[in-house]
């Protein structure tokens, strides 16, 4: 059996996931590539020629990429794999994938990397819409011309999977052609290179020296970087003279070869359906209205919607805690288990519903081609705010939750309106602070009504609104302190429309929901256990005098008041507990006190949970009415201090302020973990909401009361 | 007759021949999408906010903002209308 490295790249939009999917199935796994946020898709497949022969083929689908000179981060991976025969990934065989109705750009990746003189398979894929289109393709002697195997295929159809299979399991013979001599641009530099590293032809060559920081099997050996260096420096080698020099006598080639092998009948973009259906999705007013609605469907479909399989699974967790807790005798190990491990559990698969609805719509979104024209239409606007037009989608998915809606700015390309966007999509009011916000209005605004409006109905929208309005005014501010290094273009294909392909569409979602719940769950599971050790335990022996006190028989109460009474206790003098009174001084001057204080330390791990304390602390049983039983409870408490009201209009609006600005969610500070790589985000994300949300409450609390 | 104007100065529907570009960085983008100089392109579209634009080049549409287009020198004939 033979081991056969195969990397399938191509332009974007050529269906290149279509091909792969194709070729390995289902059975294909997802990662980051080394360090940074591309995806690496790998999958397996055993191949058999016509001798019997076994070949083991291990696919990785390279991100799209228009040349071999990475213009973004997606477009630097093909280089540093197909330029460096040192680098583990480095392939035995590429298949490029084109679109055959724009053979000109897409042979222009083509030609380079049968340049690299590493086997090749072309295959031009839709097929279908190159007979739709009357372009005439001749496959034999373009395969002649270009001295490798050129496969057609329709891999929406499955057609070509056969040929191209065959393809693969057959012996394959470099092409002997160069498409430019690229040997006369700058000989001394590629000859140095050639003696010093291993390479595998001159254009290989030449393209170190063009992207020398991209191959790493050259940080091993600085002397001979160094040496490589210092000739291009002798030369004059002028990295970007060259590449325009390369473009241009390439695009000579390929015009030329083109004009040999396919005619094309005038295809009139005007009377392409793409243009037609451009004419309503991109118009004035049509445009916005259809957008718009999409977004509201998408918002429905993560807020309503989504609640029905959120409600089974929380029923469905806690029924298993209610079996353990029936079977097992009580004691640390149960605790850990229902408290600490199925309750960090039941938080991670809870969001699985919200994450598969949201990407199931991006992904028709993005395959159908939409999502080039959402930028399209709102570049102009997002634009000045640091954002994208892409951006919409994770803002407005934000307020279902902001989980998700951070998972789904992978849509934007450009690395820093990427960050800006995930850095201020959880100031969106999510569904967890709904909860808070509902108890915090019915306890200070009276249910009155003005106008025929209900005030509570009005104050809840403010609060959404001051979300929003921060996101944008945040983004802004970002926008001028944020410094790229790298200068990006908007300049973007916008695709043909394409009908989804529903199984592209099915493997996307199961791959992000994976990603979430293995990568992500890994750090919510964590913060879990340890916030339920701080509340479940205290210093010294605080809690077993709790026992002692009401376990002694005669005060006057039916067990379940005995046992809401010992969580009240215990809690008070948990870490949590103690933790809370700690930082009471800190929050004072914003008119909480240390049981305010155990809510925001605990409420950590999702800011609902904010209500559970409350229950917790003023000891109210978890039965149906808690919410009202806590929310009276709440209303007779009395600020010892000024002798009002504890949750005065003062406090109630700013710790309102306080939740809407605080990054109160360990599942978010994980996903950004996960989706930026790099732990400085989530930290920065943390401090700048925490400084926001202590300062707003900070003055609305000493200007209102 | 043959005068010079830039992308970012078509009116909708109007052709016109790329000669040469303004910003090299960008020019290199721009090379590998198929704007190469020789090549027709034409204004098919503007966005309802007068930017982006999109135009067709090398047999796809392509879109990019007003200020890229303002780096793209184009020969047109002058008295055509569209």
């Amino acid at each position: 059996m033979k081991k056969l490295k195969v990397a399938l790249i191509g332009n974007p939009n050529s269906g290149k996931s279509s091909v792969f999917n194709g070729l390995t199935g289902l059975n294909q796994k997802v990662a980051n590539f080394p360090g940074v946020t591309v995806e690496k898709r790998i999958g397996f497949s055993k191949l058999k020629n016509r001798s019997g022969e076994i070949f083991d083929c291990e696919f990785i689908d390279l991100p799209g990429a228009y040349s071999l000179y990475p213009k973004s981060p997606e477009e630097k991976i093909p280089v540093q794999l197909l330029c460096d025969p040192q680098n583990e990934l480095h392939p035995d065989l590429t298949i490029v994938i084109a679109d055959g109705t724009n053979l000109k750009r897409n042979l222009f990746l083509c030609s380079q990397i049968i340049d690299l003189k590493i086997p090749v398979i072309m295959v031009v894929n839709m097929m279908d819409i190159v007979r739709f289109k009357n372009i005439e393709i001749d496959f034999p002697k373009l395969s002649a011309t270009l001295g490798i195997p050129v496969i057609a295929m329709n891999a929406r159809k499955q057609e070509g999977f056969a040929e191209l299979k065959e393809a693969i399991c057959s012996p394959y013979n470099l092409s002997d052609k160069d498409f430019i001599d690229i040997h006369s641009y700058a000989p001394e530099v590629i000859e140095t290179i050639r003696q010093t590293i291993n390479v595998t032809s001159n254009y290989n060559a030449f393209l170190v020296a063009n992207n020398l920081d991209l191959i790493s099997n050259l940080e091993m050996h600085e002397f001979k970087k160094e040496k490589i260096r210092k000739v291009c420096e002798k030369t004059n080698f002028n990295s970007s003279q060259m590449q325009a020099r390369e473009t241009l006598d390439r695009y000579k080639v390929i015009t030329q070869l083109l004009n040999d092998h396919i005619a094309s009948p005038e295809n009139p973009i005007r009377r392409s359906y793409s243009y037609r259906i451009d004419n309503i999705l991109t118009h004035r007013v049509w445009g916005y209205l259809i957008f718009l609605f999409i977004l509201f469907l998408i918002f429905q479909a993560i807020f309503s919607w989504a609640s029905y399989p959120m409600n089974l699974i929380d029923s469905a967790f806690s029924k298993i805690s209610s079996g353990i807790i029936k079977t097992f005798p009580g004691g640390i190990f149960r605790d850990l288990l229902v408290e600490g491990i199925l309750a960090g559990l039941n938080g991670i698969v809870v969001f699985v519903p919200q994450i598969a609805l949201l990407f199931f719509f991006v992904a028709i979104l993005e395959d159908t081609g939409y999502m080039s024209r959402v930028s399209f239409l709102m570049d102009k606007l997002m634009r000045q705010f640091g954002l994208n037009g892409k951006s919409l989608i994770p803002l407005m998915s934000g307020v279902a939750c902001a989980v998700p809606a951070i998972m789904s700015a992978r849509t934007i390309q450009n690395r820093k309106e990427r960050l800006i966007t995930i850095l201020v999509t959880p100031l969106m009011s999510c569904s967890a602070r709904l909860p808070v916000y509902t108890l915090l209005i019915s306890l200070i605004i009276p249910a009155n009504y003005i106008l025929g409006i209900n005030i509570q109905g009005l104050v809840l929208m403010m609060m959404y609104l001051i979300g929003f309005v921060a996101a944008i005014l945040l983004a802004w501010i970002m926008k001028k302190i944020i410094r790229s290094k790298e200068r990006s273009f908007y300049v973007m294909e916008m695709p043909t429309y394409r009908a989804p392909r529903w199984k592209t569409i099915g493997i996307h979602i199961a791959e992000k929901v994976k990603v979430f719940l293995f990568d992500a769950g890994k750090v919510i599971i964590s913060i879990s256990i340890i916030l339920w050790v701080l509340s479940s335990y205290g210093p010294g022996d605080a809690f077993q005098q709790i026992e002692n006190k009401y376990n002694s028989g005669t005060t006057g109460l039916t067990e379940k008041e005995i046992s809401t009474k010992i969580q009240s206790e215990k809690l008070e003098h948990s870490y949590a507990g103690k933790l809370g009174q700690l930082i009471e001084p800190a929050i004072k001057p914003l008119g909480y006190d240390w049981k305010i204080g155990i809510a925001l330390i605990t409420s950590f791990a999702a800011r609902e949970v904010f209500v559970g304390t409350m229950s917790t602390i003023y000891s109210v049983g978890s039965d149906e009415s808690a919410k009202f039983t806590v929310r009276e409870k709440m209303q007779h408490e009395i600020n010892a201090d000024t002798g009002g009201p504890r949750y005065s209009f003062a406090t109630g609006i700013s710790l309102m302020l306080f939740y809407a600005f605080a990054m109160q969610c360990m599942s978010t500070v994980a996903i950004v973990y996960r989706e930026t790589k790099n732990a400085k985000y989530p930290i920065f994300q943390f401090l700048y909401m925490s400084a926001m949300a202590y300062l707003a409450a900070l003055i609305a609390y000493q200007i209102l009361s | 007759m043959l005068k010079n104007c830039y992308l970012s100065e078509l009116k909708l529907g109007q052709k016109g021949i790329i000669e040469s570009f303004t910003d090299y960085e960008l020019s290199l983008k721009l090379l590998e999408m198929g704007c190469i100089p020789g090549e027709e392109v034409e204004l098919i579209r503007i966005a309802p906010f007068g930017d982006p634009v999109a135009i067709s080049v090398s047999g796809y549409i392509l879109s990019l903002r007003k200020d890229e287009a303002a780096t793209v020198k184009l020969r047109i004939e002058n008295n055509v209308v569209s």
